[in-house]
């Protein structure tokens, strides 16, 4: 009884949420893509590079899809940080976009320290990012738990907004401290991470032949990490959430605070561990998005930060799998406005208005299912 | 008890001034009474990721006003050097420009480095007649409103985006091109410059696309592949086109890039590496080492600052030289009394034949040098510290085209 139990707990947890995600991506690509489609048909007329607009819609559609995907799991790694916090104490941290920047940057100090040359192997590659990751993860952990020591804990019994309004002031705290650190040090607030061209590759996944148009489908090397960190980290987060004795004591917090503090729970504890889980997950993702971006800036988590924090009410906020998907749609959204936008507008709507058209299909969705993809109905809490 | 206690810290006040003025006396007896101070403002990017250039800008500045503030000192002034960050941003321009201008010792402005920046603030030099000689605004409107108090000594977009558009179609041999810039009054300007030029020779621009985007290019990236050109022009900076070149380099894009002098810094060796090897920018500015008369002033300015001076530095240099002498020509005109800005403006308006580091010298009636040097520059090393070596490609001496109404319609003024 016991061991099946468990059995379905792990079933749960982990097989769960990657057919979920699974077939939701699938779906929603097909859908997205079909629309795309099916209007490239519609209004078909001849493009710049002696394309038809189909033609042009053909060609780049496999291209545009996988890289929405790969901005869509950085945007779902991150919003796994609002949820986690917003499911244990329904108070949006408004912090967590400078708590993956500082992610970023005590990843990249660690890579510039280490010095690995830019042709060394793939291991040692592969062992400086990992070394990297779980810097970032250690020092963006811990500054997560500062923060709700210092800034959100004494706020606790405040009213909801209180602590919002302290967490905008962390973010901004955060931004121009390590805006004044890196400055001092280095005389410029912006750090490049190394280059490594083993890295920049780009990996054939498929190559077809439709209608005499050859199509290239490729992904870049670093982005494969990206991709198999996020769904690690989904996993791995359903997997502590959902059946172990810590994820037990997160989910009674979250469900009733007086009463799982009556039953022997440690609510500040498992508060800080919350917030411990939360901001590791934020920095490991800050030194990815470091990684493939290769410049950061004390302001770079702010528009990320945004977006994902969207994708996490897209998904149904407080829903793990949810965070998930909303940042997979957000991405695959932004990809294919920045991609076709300029060509179905016949350029008057250029890449520049992909946010604005992303966020106006978000508003769309949201008016349908004001709770979010997967999001349940659960009640105001005070 | 109280009054007594004042009238020691009084006592004790004096005393200290006394012995502060006391030393001074003898030691000012040999040269003529100090009438006043000169102060000379610099406004650039001192933060942020244009710091390297506007730091060149005030260095340059700086050491002309060490070098060559020998006449004015000899008429009795004191001049100073009084640096502001404009942080690249035009709100901070304005709000600087709003506070130098209540200054009355600070007779003249050497910035900015940005023409988004430059063209408000100086909306605010303009109303109290404090003349300001850009050595890096490029935009046709920095001088093209007419201004008496606006020059500058470098070049115009509308000018280099055309040499870049005739270079990339009559030597590059490219018939296709896709443009991108970054929304800002410089690369939309000198993109929008470059298209125009790039088209009337008969060449196809295949997309014009503007992005603020700072990180994730792929969604443009994808459409320029699909678009296939032969060459992408950025109309921008290189903290925003070095991002993009070595993303585009990494997903397979073979065109050629091409840029404007915004292009120009070691630090886009430094975002790019080995991506920008072989691209060409056009500048109003080569690197100081093209320059016959810049020798020495590349010595002074490592031996003082202990780096090779900014593409913008030897502008800055000259700027400032031409302040200098102006007023020094308005004091004297002024019977030895400190002139007036406005006089200080007509001057450097009448500067004619200057010998600078980086040419000769003369405005005409809009602030323009009459005539302006334009390069061609090829990237060779994907090294930060190689950026000094560019090769330079081509030389260009032009004029601007002429002052006429249009040109001052076109940018908002009646």
């Amino acid at each position: 009884m016991r061991s099946k139990l468990s059995e379905s707990l792990l079933y749960q947890a982990l097989v769960v949420p990657l057919i979920q995600l699974f077939v939701f991506v699938t779906i929603s690509l097909i859908v997205i893509g079909s629309i795309i489609l099916f209007l490239a048909v519609l209004f078909n007329r001849p493009v710049t590079g002696g394309m038809t607009l189909l033609q042009f819609v053909v060609r780049t559609l496999p291209q545009v899809a996988i890289d929405g995907l790969v901005i869509g799991f950085l945007y779902a790694m991150i919003a796994l940080g609002y949820t986690m916090v917003y499911g244990v104490l329904q108070f949006i941290n408004f912090a967590h976009s400078e708590i993956f920047m500082v992610g970023a940057f005590i990843g990249v100090e660690l890579m510039l320290a280490l010095a690995i040359p830019s042709t060394a192997p793939l291991m040692l590659i592969m062992v400086g990012i990992l070394l990297a990751v779980a810097a970032g993860m250690a020092g963006s952990g811990l500054l997560a738990v500062l923060i709700e020591r210092v800034a959100y804990r004494p706020l606790r019994g405040a009213p909801r907004l209180v602590p919002l309004i302290s967490a905008i002031g962390v973010s901004f705290f955060l931004q121009d401290a390590v805006r004044a650190i890196e400055g001092l040090l280095n005389n410029a607030f912006y750090r490049n991470y190394p280059s490594f061209p083993v890295l920049n590759q780009q990996i054939p996944i498929a190559s077809f032949q439709i209608a005499d148009q050859s199509i290239q489908m490729q992904i870049q090397a670093k982005v494969v990490f990206i991709i198999i960190a996020s769904l690690l980290m989904l996993t791995g987060l359903n997997f502590v959430v959902n059946a172990t004795r810590l994820g037990r004591a997160i989910r009674a917090v979250a469900q009733d605070r007086p009463t799982a503090a009556l039953m022997g729970v440690d609510v500040d504890r498992i508060i800080m561990l919350t917030f411990l889980i939360g901001g590791a997950l934020g920095g490991a993702t800050g030194v990815l998005f470091g990684i493939r971006v290769g410049r950061i800036d004390p302001y770079v988590g702010f528009i990320p930060g945004i977006k994902a924090f969207t994708a996490a009410v897209l998904g149904g906020i407080g829903n793990i799998t949810g965070a998930m998907l909303g940042g997979i749609v957000l991405g695959v959204l932004e990809g294919f406005a920045g991609a076709y936008l300029s060509q179905f507008t016949g350029g008057a709507f250029g890449t520049e208005y992909k946010d604005i058209f992303a966020f106006l299909i978000l508003i769309l969705i949201l008016m349908f299912r004001p709770t979010g993809l997967l999001g349940e109905q659960v009640g105001q809490k005070a | 008890m109280r009054f007594p206690r004042i009238l020691l810290g009084l006592t004790v006040f004096s005393l200290l001034l006394a012995a502060c003025a006391m030393p001074a006396t003898p030691a000012a007896s040999p040269t003529p009474a100090v009438k006043g101070t000169i102060k000379i403002a610099t406004q650039s990017p001192l933060s942020g990721g244009q710091a390297a250039l506007g730091e060149g800008i005030k260095n340059g500045a700086q050491l002309a006003i060490e070098q060559l503030k020998g006449p004015i000192e000899a008429l009795g002034f004191k001049v100073e050097l009084v640096p502001f960050d404009d942080q690249a941003k035009p709100d901070v321009g304005v709000a600087n420009a709003k506070q130098l201008v209540n200054d009355p010792d600070i007779l003249a402005v050497i910035g900015h480095l940005n023409s988004g920046v430059a063209i408000p603030s100086s909306e605010t030099y303009k109303d109290y007649d404090l003349v300001m000689v850009s050595p890096a605004n490029t935009n046709p409107c920095i001088t093209d409103r007419g201004y008496l108090v606006v020059n500058r000594v470098c070049g115009r977009d509308d000018v280099q985006g055309a040499v870049g558009a005739e270079f990339a179609f009559n030597e590059l041999k490219v018939k296709t091109a896709f443009v991108i810039h970054d929304k800002t009054t410089y690369g939309q300007g000198v993109a929008e410059f470059f298209k125009k030029r790039f088209e009337e020779l008969g060449g196809k621009v295949l997309g014009f696309e503007g992005t603020e985007e700072k990180a994730n290019f792929d969604p443009l990236i994808t459409a320029i592949q699909a678009a296939n050109p032969e060459l992408i022009y950025f109309g921008g900076i290189y903290d925003q086109a070095g991002v993009f070149f070595k993303q585009a380099r990494e997903k397979g894009v073979k065109a050629i890039f091409l840029g404007p002098d915004g292009m120009d810094s070691s630090e886009l060796a430094k975002i790019a590496g080995d991506a920008v090897v072989g691209m060409y920018y056009t500048s109003v500015a080569a690197p100081p080492t093209v320059y016959e008369g810049a020798k020495k002033f590349i010595q002074d300015y490592k031996a003082k600052f202990g780096k090779d001076p900014e593409p913008f530095s030897a502008q800055a240099y000259d700027a400032t030289a031409i302040v200098l002498k102006a007023i020094e020509a308005a004091i004297n005109e002024a019977g030895g009394q400190k002139p007036s800005r406005k006089a200080v403006a007509q001057k450097v308006r009448a500067t004619k034949d200057f010998q600078g580091i980086t040419g000769v010298i003369t405005f005409d009636e809009r602030g323009d040098p009459v005539k302006a040097k334009y390069f061609v520059i090829k990237v060779v090393s994907g090294k930060p510290e190689d950026w000094g070596n560019n090769q330079l490609v081509k030389t260009l001496e032009l004029a601007p085209p002429p002052f006429t109404p249009e040109l001052k319609a076109k940018c908002g003024v009646k």
